[in-house]
């Protein structure tokens, strides 16, 4: 049964260092006419995948302390960037890029987001029609690893996720280390470097019950009314993505020279919402993460630092940080907000942490940062005002070689949409434009492809 | 500047909370959100755990992180028509559910659960198998189950017996198959074969029905009413649904309702600032939430009473781990019904630690907040989205010099007239709240001043809680807003035109009968109109019900 629902979910094979790679029914369309060109491509043509991921935090940044002068390569570092020196040939900073809102209101830290993350701004959850990107990437690329995707935050709540197929499904997030630990390295993990391989039929059995899970497909859909039906094929979907993955479990996986299976975490103690706590956190997630990618678990990954409207505070403060945004009075001596201008610097802290985390991992003669391309970006860019204009956008790495990094480039106000659509470009995700009404466009940003 | 607050607290606390719950699902000027109607709704994580301990016993743990509940329009009861399942949620499912059927197999459980093994008259254990799988399908799928089904099952046991070498194995694999099937995640109405166009058959009534006076799947008894046709016939169905109402279990389906209704599941994620609020705590905040719950049931269920009364109610559910919070010594373990006497502050649900603590920043109170929650969720009104460009400075600057109370520094604002708008609905009642801090604790002033708890709501005075509590009590708009959102609880959709002649009929007979919650949600399971299928509701239904409902009361 599994083989007839695999055949009619069209299965393409191609060798990815051994690993099997099937692609189920949603990118069925996306790849008929690629003869799966598209798809080796986005496997970097080599021995290592080209992975994705995005790293968001809340609150955006002072325009006037954070957005460089000078375009281009080695482009100055203002205050709030600062923290970026040491890895900055890793980092190109998008500044300028809008999110239109299209006549509709601006829903203070989620319009901008959906905007970055759908390319096109919305005021209700049902009007959210299309996939974030990093979806419509992991339906391209997420298939050939054990996870399609890890979605991770650092609050502690699994509904903090900006990635959702559409308003009403919503992929719930990994809320603490200790848990990603147990989720990626814990009793179902399979070490690629481990000399002896056997399959286990307790995989084979799980696959195969799942087969007849899948087999109620027909009957099921035959009751239900039309909406029903999408939202039954969904589950359906997420049946045939659980087939593939137990199936990859009864394969010997390549092997993967930077991969260590790390010790269990433990876990930091304190708020979670303070940023010294959180900074602490998050520096034990992205270890993890690195070594989830790096072991071949996942190709696609999601890093909530905070949430849109930033919770984030300091211990004993009666104001957190989102607060502080709006409250806090400018200092006339320095010409700024001196609180919140501290939780950006610290935002762009972590972020560098992060750059240099993966950057530290060694993976053939470079890096993890080589065969990886990170999308990091925020919600507002003033948060004052909840300015939607100017979002503020950096990305790293050089994704097998097809990015160039540490450059500035200056969007000048164009749709903030050519990013999403750059992003999925690069990924091989076949797609000429992107995004919805003025935000609609078929403009890669050029500036940053090799 | 009043109404930029409110905003700014709106998104503050939204920050916390989930895209779908940022998003407000309706457009302006409209109260809900129109989605598609449905027949497929995903169990709740209570409804889950629910039904795992009716089939196997309470002593199986459910252990894992569930795929998280969508809140549509303040439900989840709602939402579960409007979700599915992602790769992710799903591979949750399959990891719970494994983890549930190990423990079937362990020696304590095995006889109880499985009862049967491969032996001299049943050499591979297919008669088991099929007396297994027949015997717990019928309860996770909440219908008898085809012989296809069976005969697939018994098969695919014996199958992964093989390859895994051993019996047990099999059948495990096989029950883990049947919690990630669709059949047991999503209750999915199947339309009768007979009888009236639109409606459903015996077992899907039995389902809805059972979910929604007990939040959980149907016993036994239900089922085989089901099986009868007992359920197709009126005196059937009242005869099962005054058993239900009168069962122990009622209370969990009306703790279920409330829980969803006051959206008390957010204290979950609810954190204070411990230098600030050291009385606080993760095991408070649980403690808060059980107290509301059990003065709820208290009051409607044990006693039967007036669910207005809940507004003045001084009969408060208390344990040892809140006594900080109230200031009062709790002698006794456990839980016990604690009185405040006439006079002090403490009166009715809106001075409880639960929505107090809830709708509060984390080092702060929060009036707009409160103000917002309370007219959301007790009155079912709309507070609109904030604007976008608003500063709060002077609002918020806790250290002024001049307006040293919230009241001072919000009122220093009220001369704008955009913002004024929405703050007059929601700061009114929050300021009326402001005796209790961001945890909850009473308290009298405010950087040494008295704290001012008047106010107007709906024009009439009030000043304290105790007032406003009575005003709450009187006023129709409460006691409507709990009709309705028992209704769209029940029916897992809002409100459309065509079921305003319910709802009002609804509302009449709850005023008639003494506003009793029981006889509500007795009135909704008894209305044909609860087991229509999507869009072929049978008009004029509820008459009978209302009838049935007055009768009942006159006797």
């Amino acid at each position: 049964m599994k083989d007839r629902i695999s055949r009619r979910g069209f299965i393409l094979r191609g060798v990815l260092g051994g690993a099997a790679v099937t692609v189920g029914i949603p990118i069925l369309d996306a790849f008929l006419d690629e003869n799966g060109a598209a798809f080796a491509a986005t496997l970097g043509g080599g021995s290592l995948p080209v992975r994705f991921g995005t790293w968001f935090w809340g609150c955006g940044m002072i325009p006037e302390r954070w957005v460089p002068q000078k375009a281009g390569a080695n482009y100055d570092l203002p205050p709030q960037l600062e923290p970026i020196r040491a890895v900055q040939q890793h980092v190109s900073v998008l500044s300028g890029f809008d999110v239109m809102l299209d006549g509709k209101a601006n829903l203070p830290h989620i319009s901008g987001n959906t905007g970055v993350r759908t390319g096109e701004a919305v005021d209700t959850w049902q009007a959210i029609k299309a996939p974030t990107f990093d979806i419509l990437i992991s339906d391209a690329i997420g298939s050939g690893s054990y996870f399609r995707a890890l979605d991770l935050s650092l609050d502690g709540n699994p509904q903090t996720s900006y990635s959702f197929r559409n308003g009403s499904s919503i992929n719930a997030s990994v809320p603490s280390p200790v848990e990603l630990y147990e989720k990626v390295f814990g009793a179902d993990f399979h070490d690629p470097n481990k000399a002896d391989f056997k399959p286990d039929p307790k995989f084979m059995v799980r696959k195969s019950v799942l087969s007849g899970v899948a087999e109620q497909r027909r009957a099921l859909l035959a009751k239900v009314g039309s909406a029903d039906r999408i939202r039954l094929d969904q589950y359906f979907t997420s049946v045939r993505e659980m087939e593939d993955k137990l199936a990859l479990q009864l394969q010997k996986p390549p092997p993967a020279e930077a991969c260590v299976r790390p010790n269990a975490p433990v876990p930091i103690k304190g708020d979670i919402t303070d940023i010294g706590v959180r900074k602490a956190n998050h520096k034990l997630m992205t270890q993890l993460l690195g070594m989830a990618l790096a072991c071949n678990q996942t190709r696609v990954f999601n890093m909530n630092f905070d949430t849109a409207a930033a919770e984030l505070r300091r211990a004993g403060d009666t104001t957190g940080y989102h607060q502080s945004t709006h409250e806090e009075l400018v200092d006339r001596s320095l010409g700024y907000q001196p609180t919140v201008d501290r939780f950006a610097v610290g935002s762009m802290e972590a972020w560098a942490d992060f750059v240099q985390t993966l950057g530290d991992i060694k993976e053939g003669a470079g890096t993890l940062l080589d065969n990886l391309l990170v999308v990091a970006h925020s919600e507002v860019s003033f948060a004052k005002n909840h300015d939607v204009a100017g979002i503020p956008v950096m990305l790293a790495g050089r994704a097998g070689g097809r990015v160039k990094p540490g450059l500035h480039v200056k969007g000048s106000g164009e749709p903030i949409s050519r990013i999403g659509l750059t992003a999925q470009q690069i990924m091989g995700v076949p797609v000429d434009s992107w995004g919805g009404g003025a935000m609609r466009s078929n403009r890669s940003v050029s500036e940053i492809l090799v | 500047m009043k109404l930029r607050m409110s905003r700014m607290a709106l998104a503050a606390a939204a920050g916390a909370a989930g895209l779908s719950i940022l998003l407000s699902s309706a457009l302006p000027g409209k109260p809900n959100a129109v989605i598609p109607q449905s027949s497929v709704r995903r169990l709740t994580e209570a409804q889950y755990r629910n039904v795992i301990a009716d089939v196997f016993g309470s002593g199986v743990e459910v252990v894992g992180r569930f795929e998280p509940d969508l809140r549509v329009d303040g439900l989840t009861a709602v939402g579960s028509s409007a979700v599915s399942i992602t790769p992710g949620g799903l591979e949750q499912y399959d990891a719970i559910a494994r983890h549930i059927v190990a423990q079937l197999f362990a020696p304590e459980n095995r006889a109880k659960v499985v009862g049967c093994a491969p032996g001299a008259t049943d050499p591979d254990g297919a008669r088991c198998a099929a007396d297994v799988v027949t015997r717990i399908g019928l309860r996770l799928f909440r219908r008898p189950l085809a012989l296809g089904e069976v005969r697939a099952g018994v098969a695919q046991t014996l199958n992964s017996a093989g390859k895994l070498g051993n019996f047990d194995g099999g059948l495990a694999a096989t029950l883990v198959g049947m919690l990630t099937s669709p059949n047991f995640l999503f209750r999915i109405d199947t339309p009768a074969r007979s009888g009236p166009a639109g409606t459903i058959d015996g077992y899907s009534k039995a389902t809805r029905l059972s979910f929604l006076l007990w939040n959980t799947s149907p016993d036994d008894t239900l089922l085989a009413a089901a099986a009868s046709g007992a359920l197709d016939k009126p005196e059937g169905l009242r005869a099962q649904v005054d058993r239900m109402i009168a069962s122990p279990r009622f209370a969990d389906g009306a703790r279920a309702f409330f829980d969803d209704f006051l959206q008390l599941s957010d204290i979950d994620h609810l954190s204070k600032d411990a230098l600030i609020y050291p009385a606080f705590s993760t095991s408070v905040a649980a403690a808060a939430r059980e107290q509301t719950l059990r003065t709820i049931t208290d009051l409607l269920i044990d006693h039967k009473g007036d669910y207005r009364d809940l507004f003045t109610t001084r009969r408060f559910a208390m344990t040892r781990a809140l006594g900080p919070i109230y200031d009062i010594p709790v002698a006794k373990p456990g839980w016990s019904i604690y009185e405040f006497p006439a006079g002090d502050p403490r009166a009715g649900i809106l001075a409880q630690a639960s929505l107090l603590a809830l709708h509060a920043h984390p080092g702060r109170t929060s009036p707009t907040l409160r103000g917002k929650a309370i007219r959301e969720t007790l009155l079912c009104q709309k507070i609109p989205s904030p604007p976008a460009n608003v500063n709060f400075a002077v609002v918020q600057d806790v250290n002024n010099p001049t307006l040293k109370t919230t009241r001072q520094r919000l009122e220093a604002h009220l001369d704008d007239e955009e913002c004024a708008s929405c703050h007059k609905a929601t700061d009114g009642i929050g300021l009326g709240l402001e005796q209790f801090d961001g945890a909850g604790q009473f308290r009298r002033t405010e950087h040494d001043m008295p704290i001012d708890v008047t106010g107007k709501f709906d024009k009439a005075p009030f000043d304290g809680v105790a007032n406003l509590g009575q005003l709450f009590h009187d006023s129709p708009k409460v006691s409507a807003c709990l009709v309705s959102t028992v209704w769209r609880y029940g029916n897992g959709r809002n409100i459309q035109a065509e079921d305003q002649p319910v709802i009002d009929d609804l509302n009449r007979g709850f005023a008639a009968n003494g506003y009793r919650f029981m006889d509500l949600v007795r009135t909704i399971a008894l209305d044909p109109g609860f087991y229509a299928l999507p869009r072929a509701r049978p008009a004029g239904a509820i008459t009978t019900a209302s009838a049935t409902i007055s009768k009942r009361s006159a006797s």
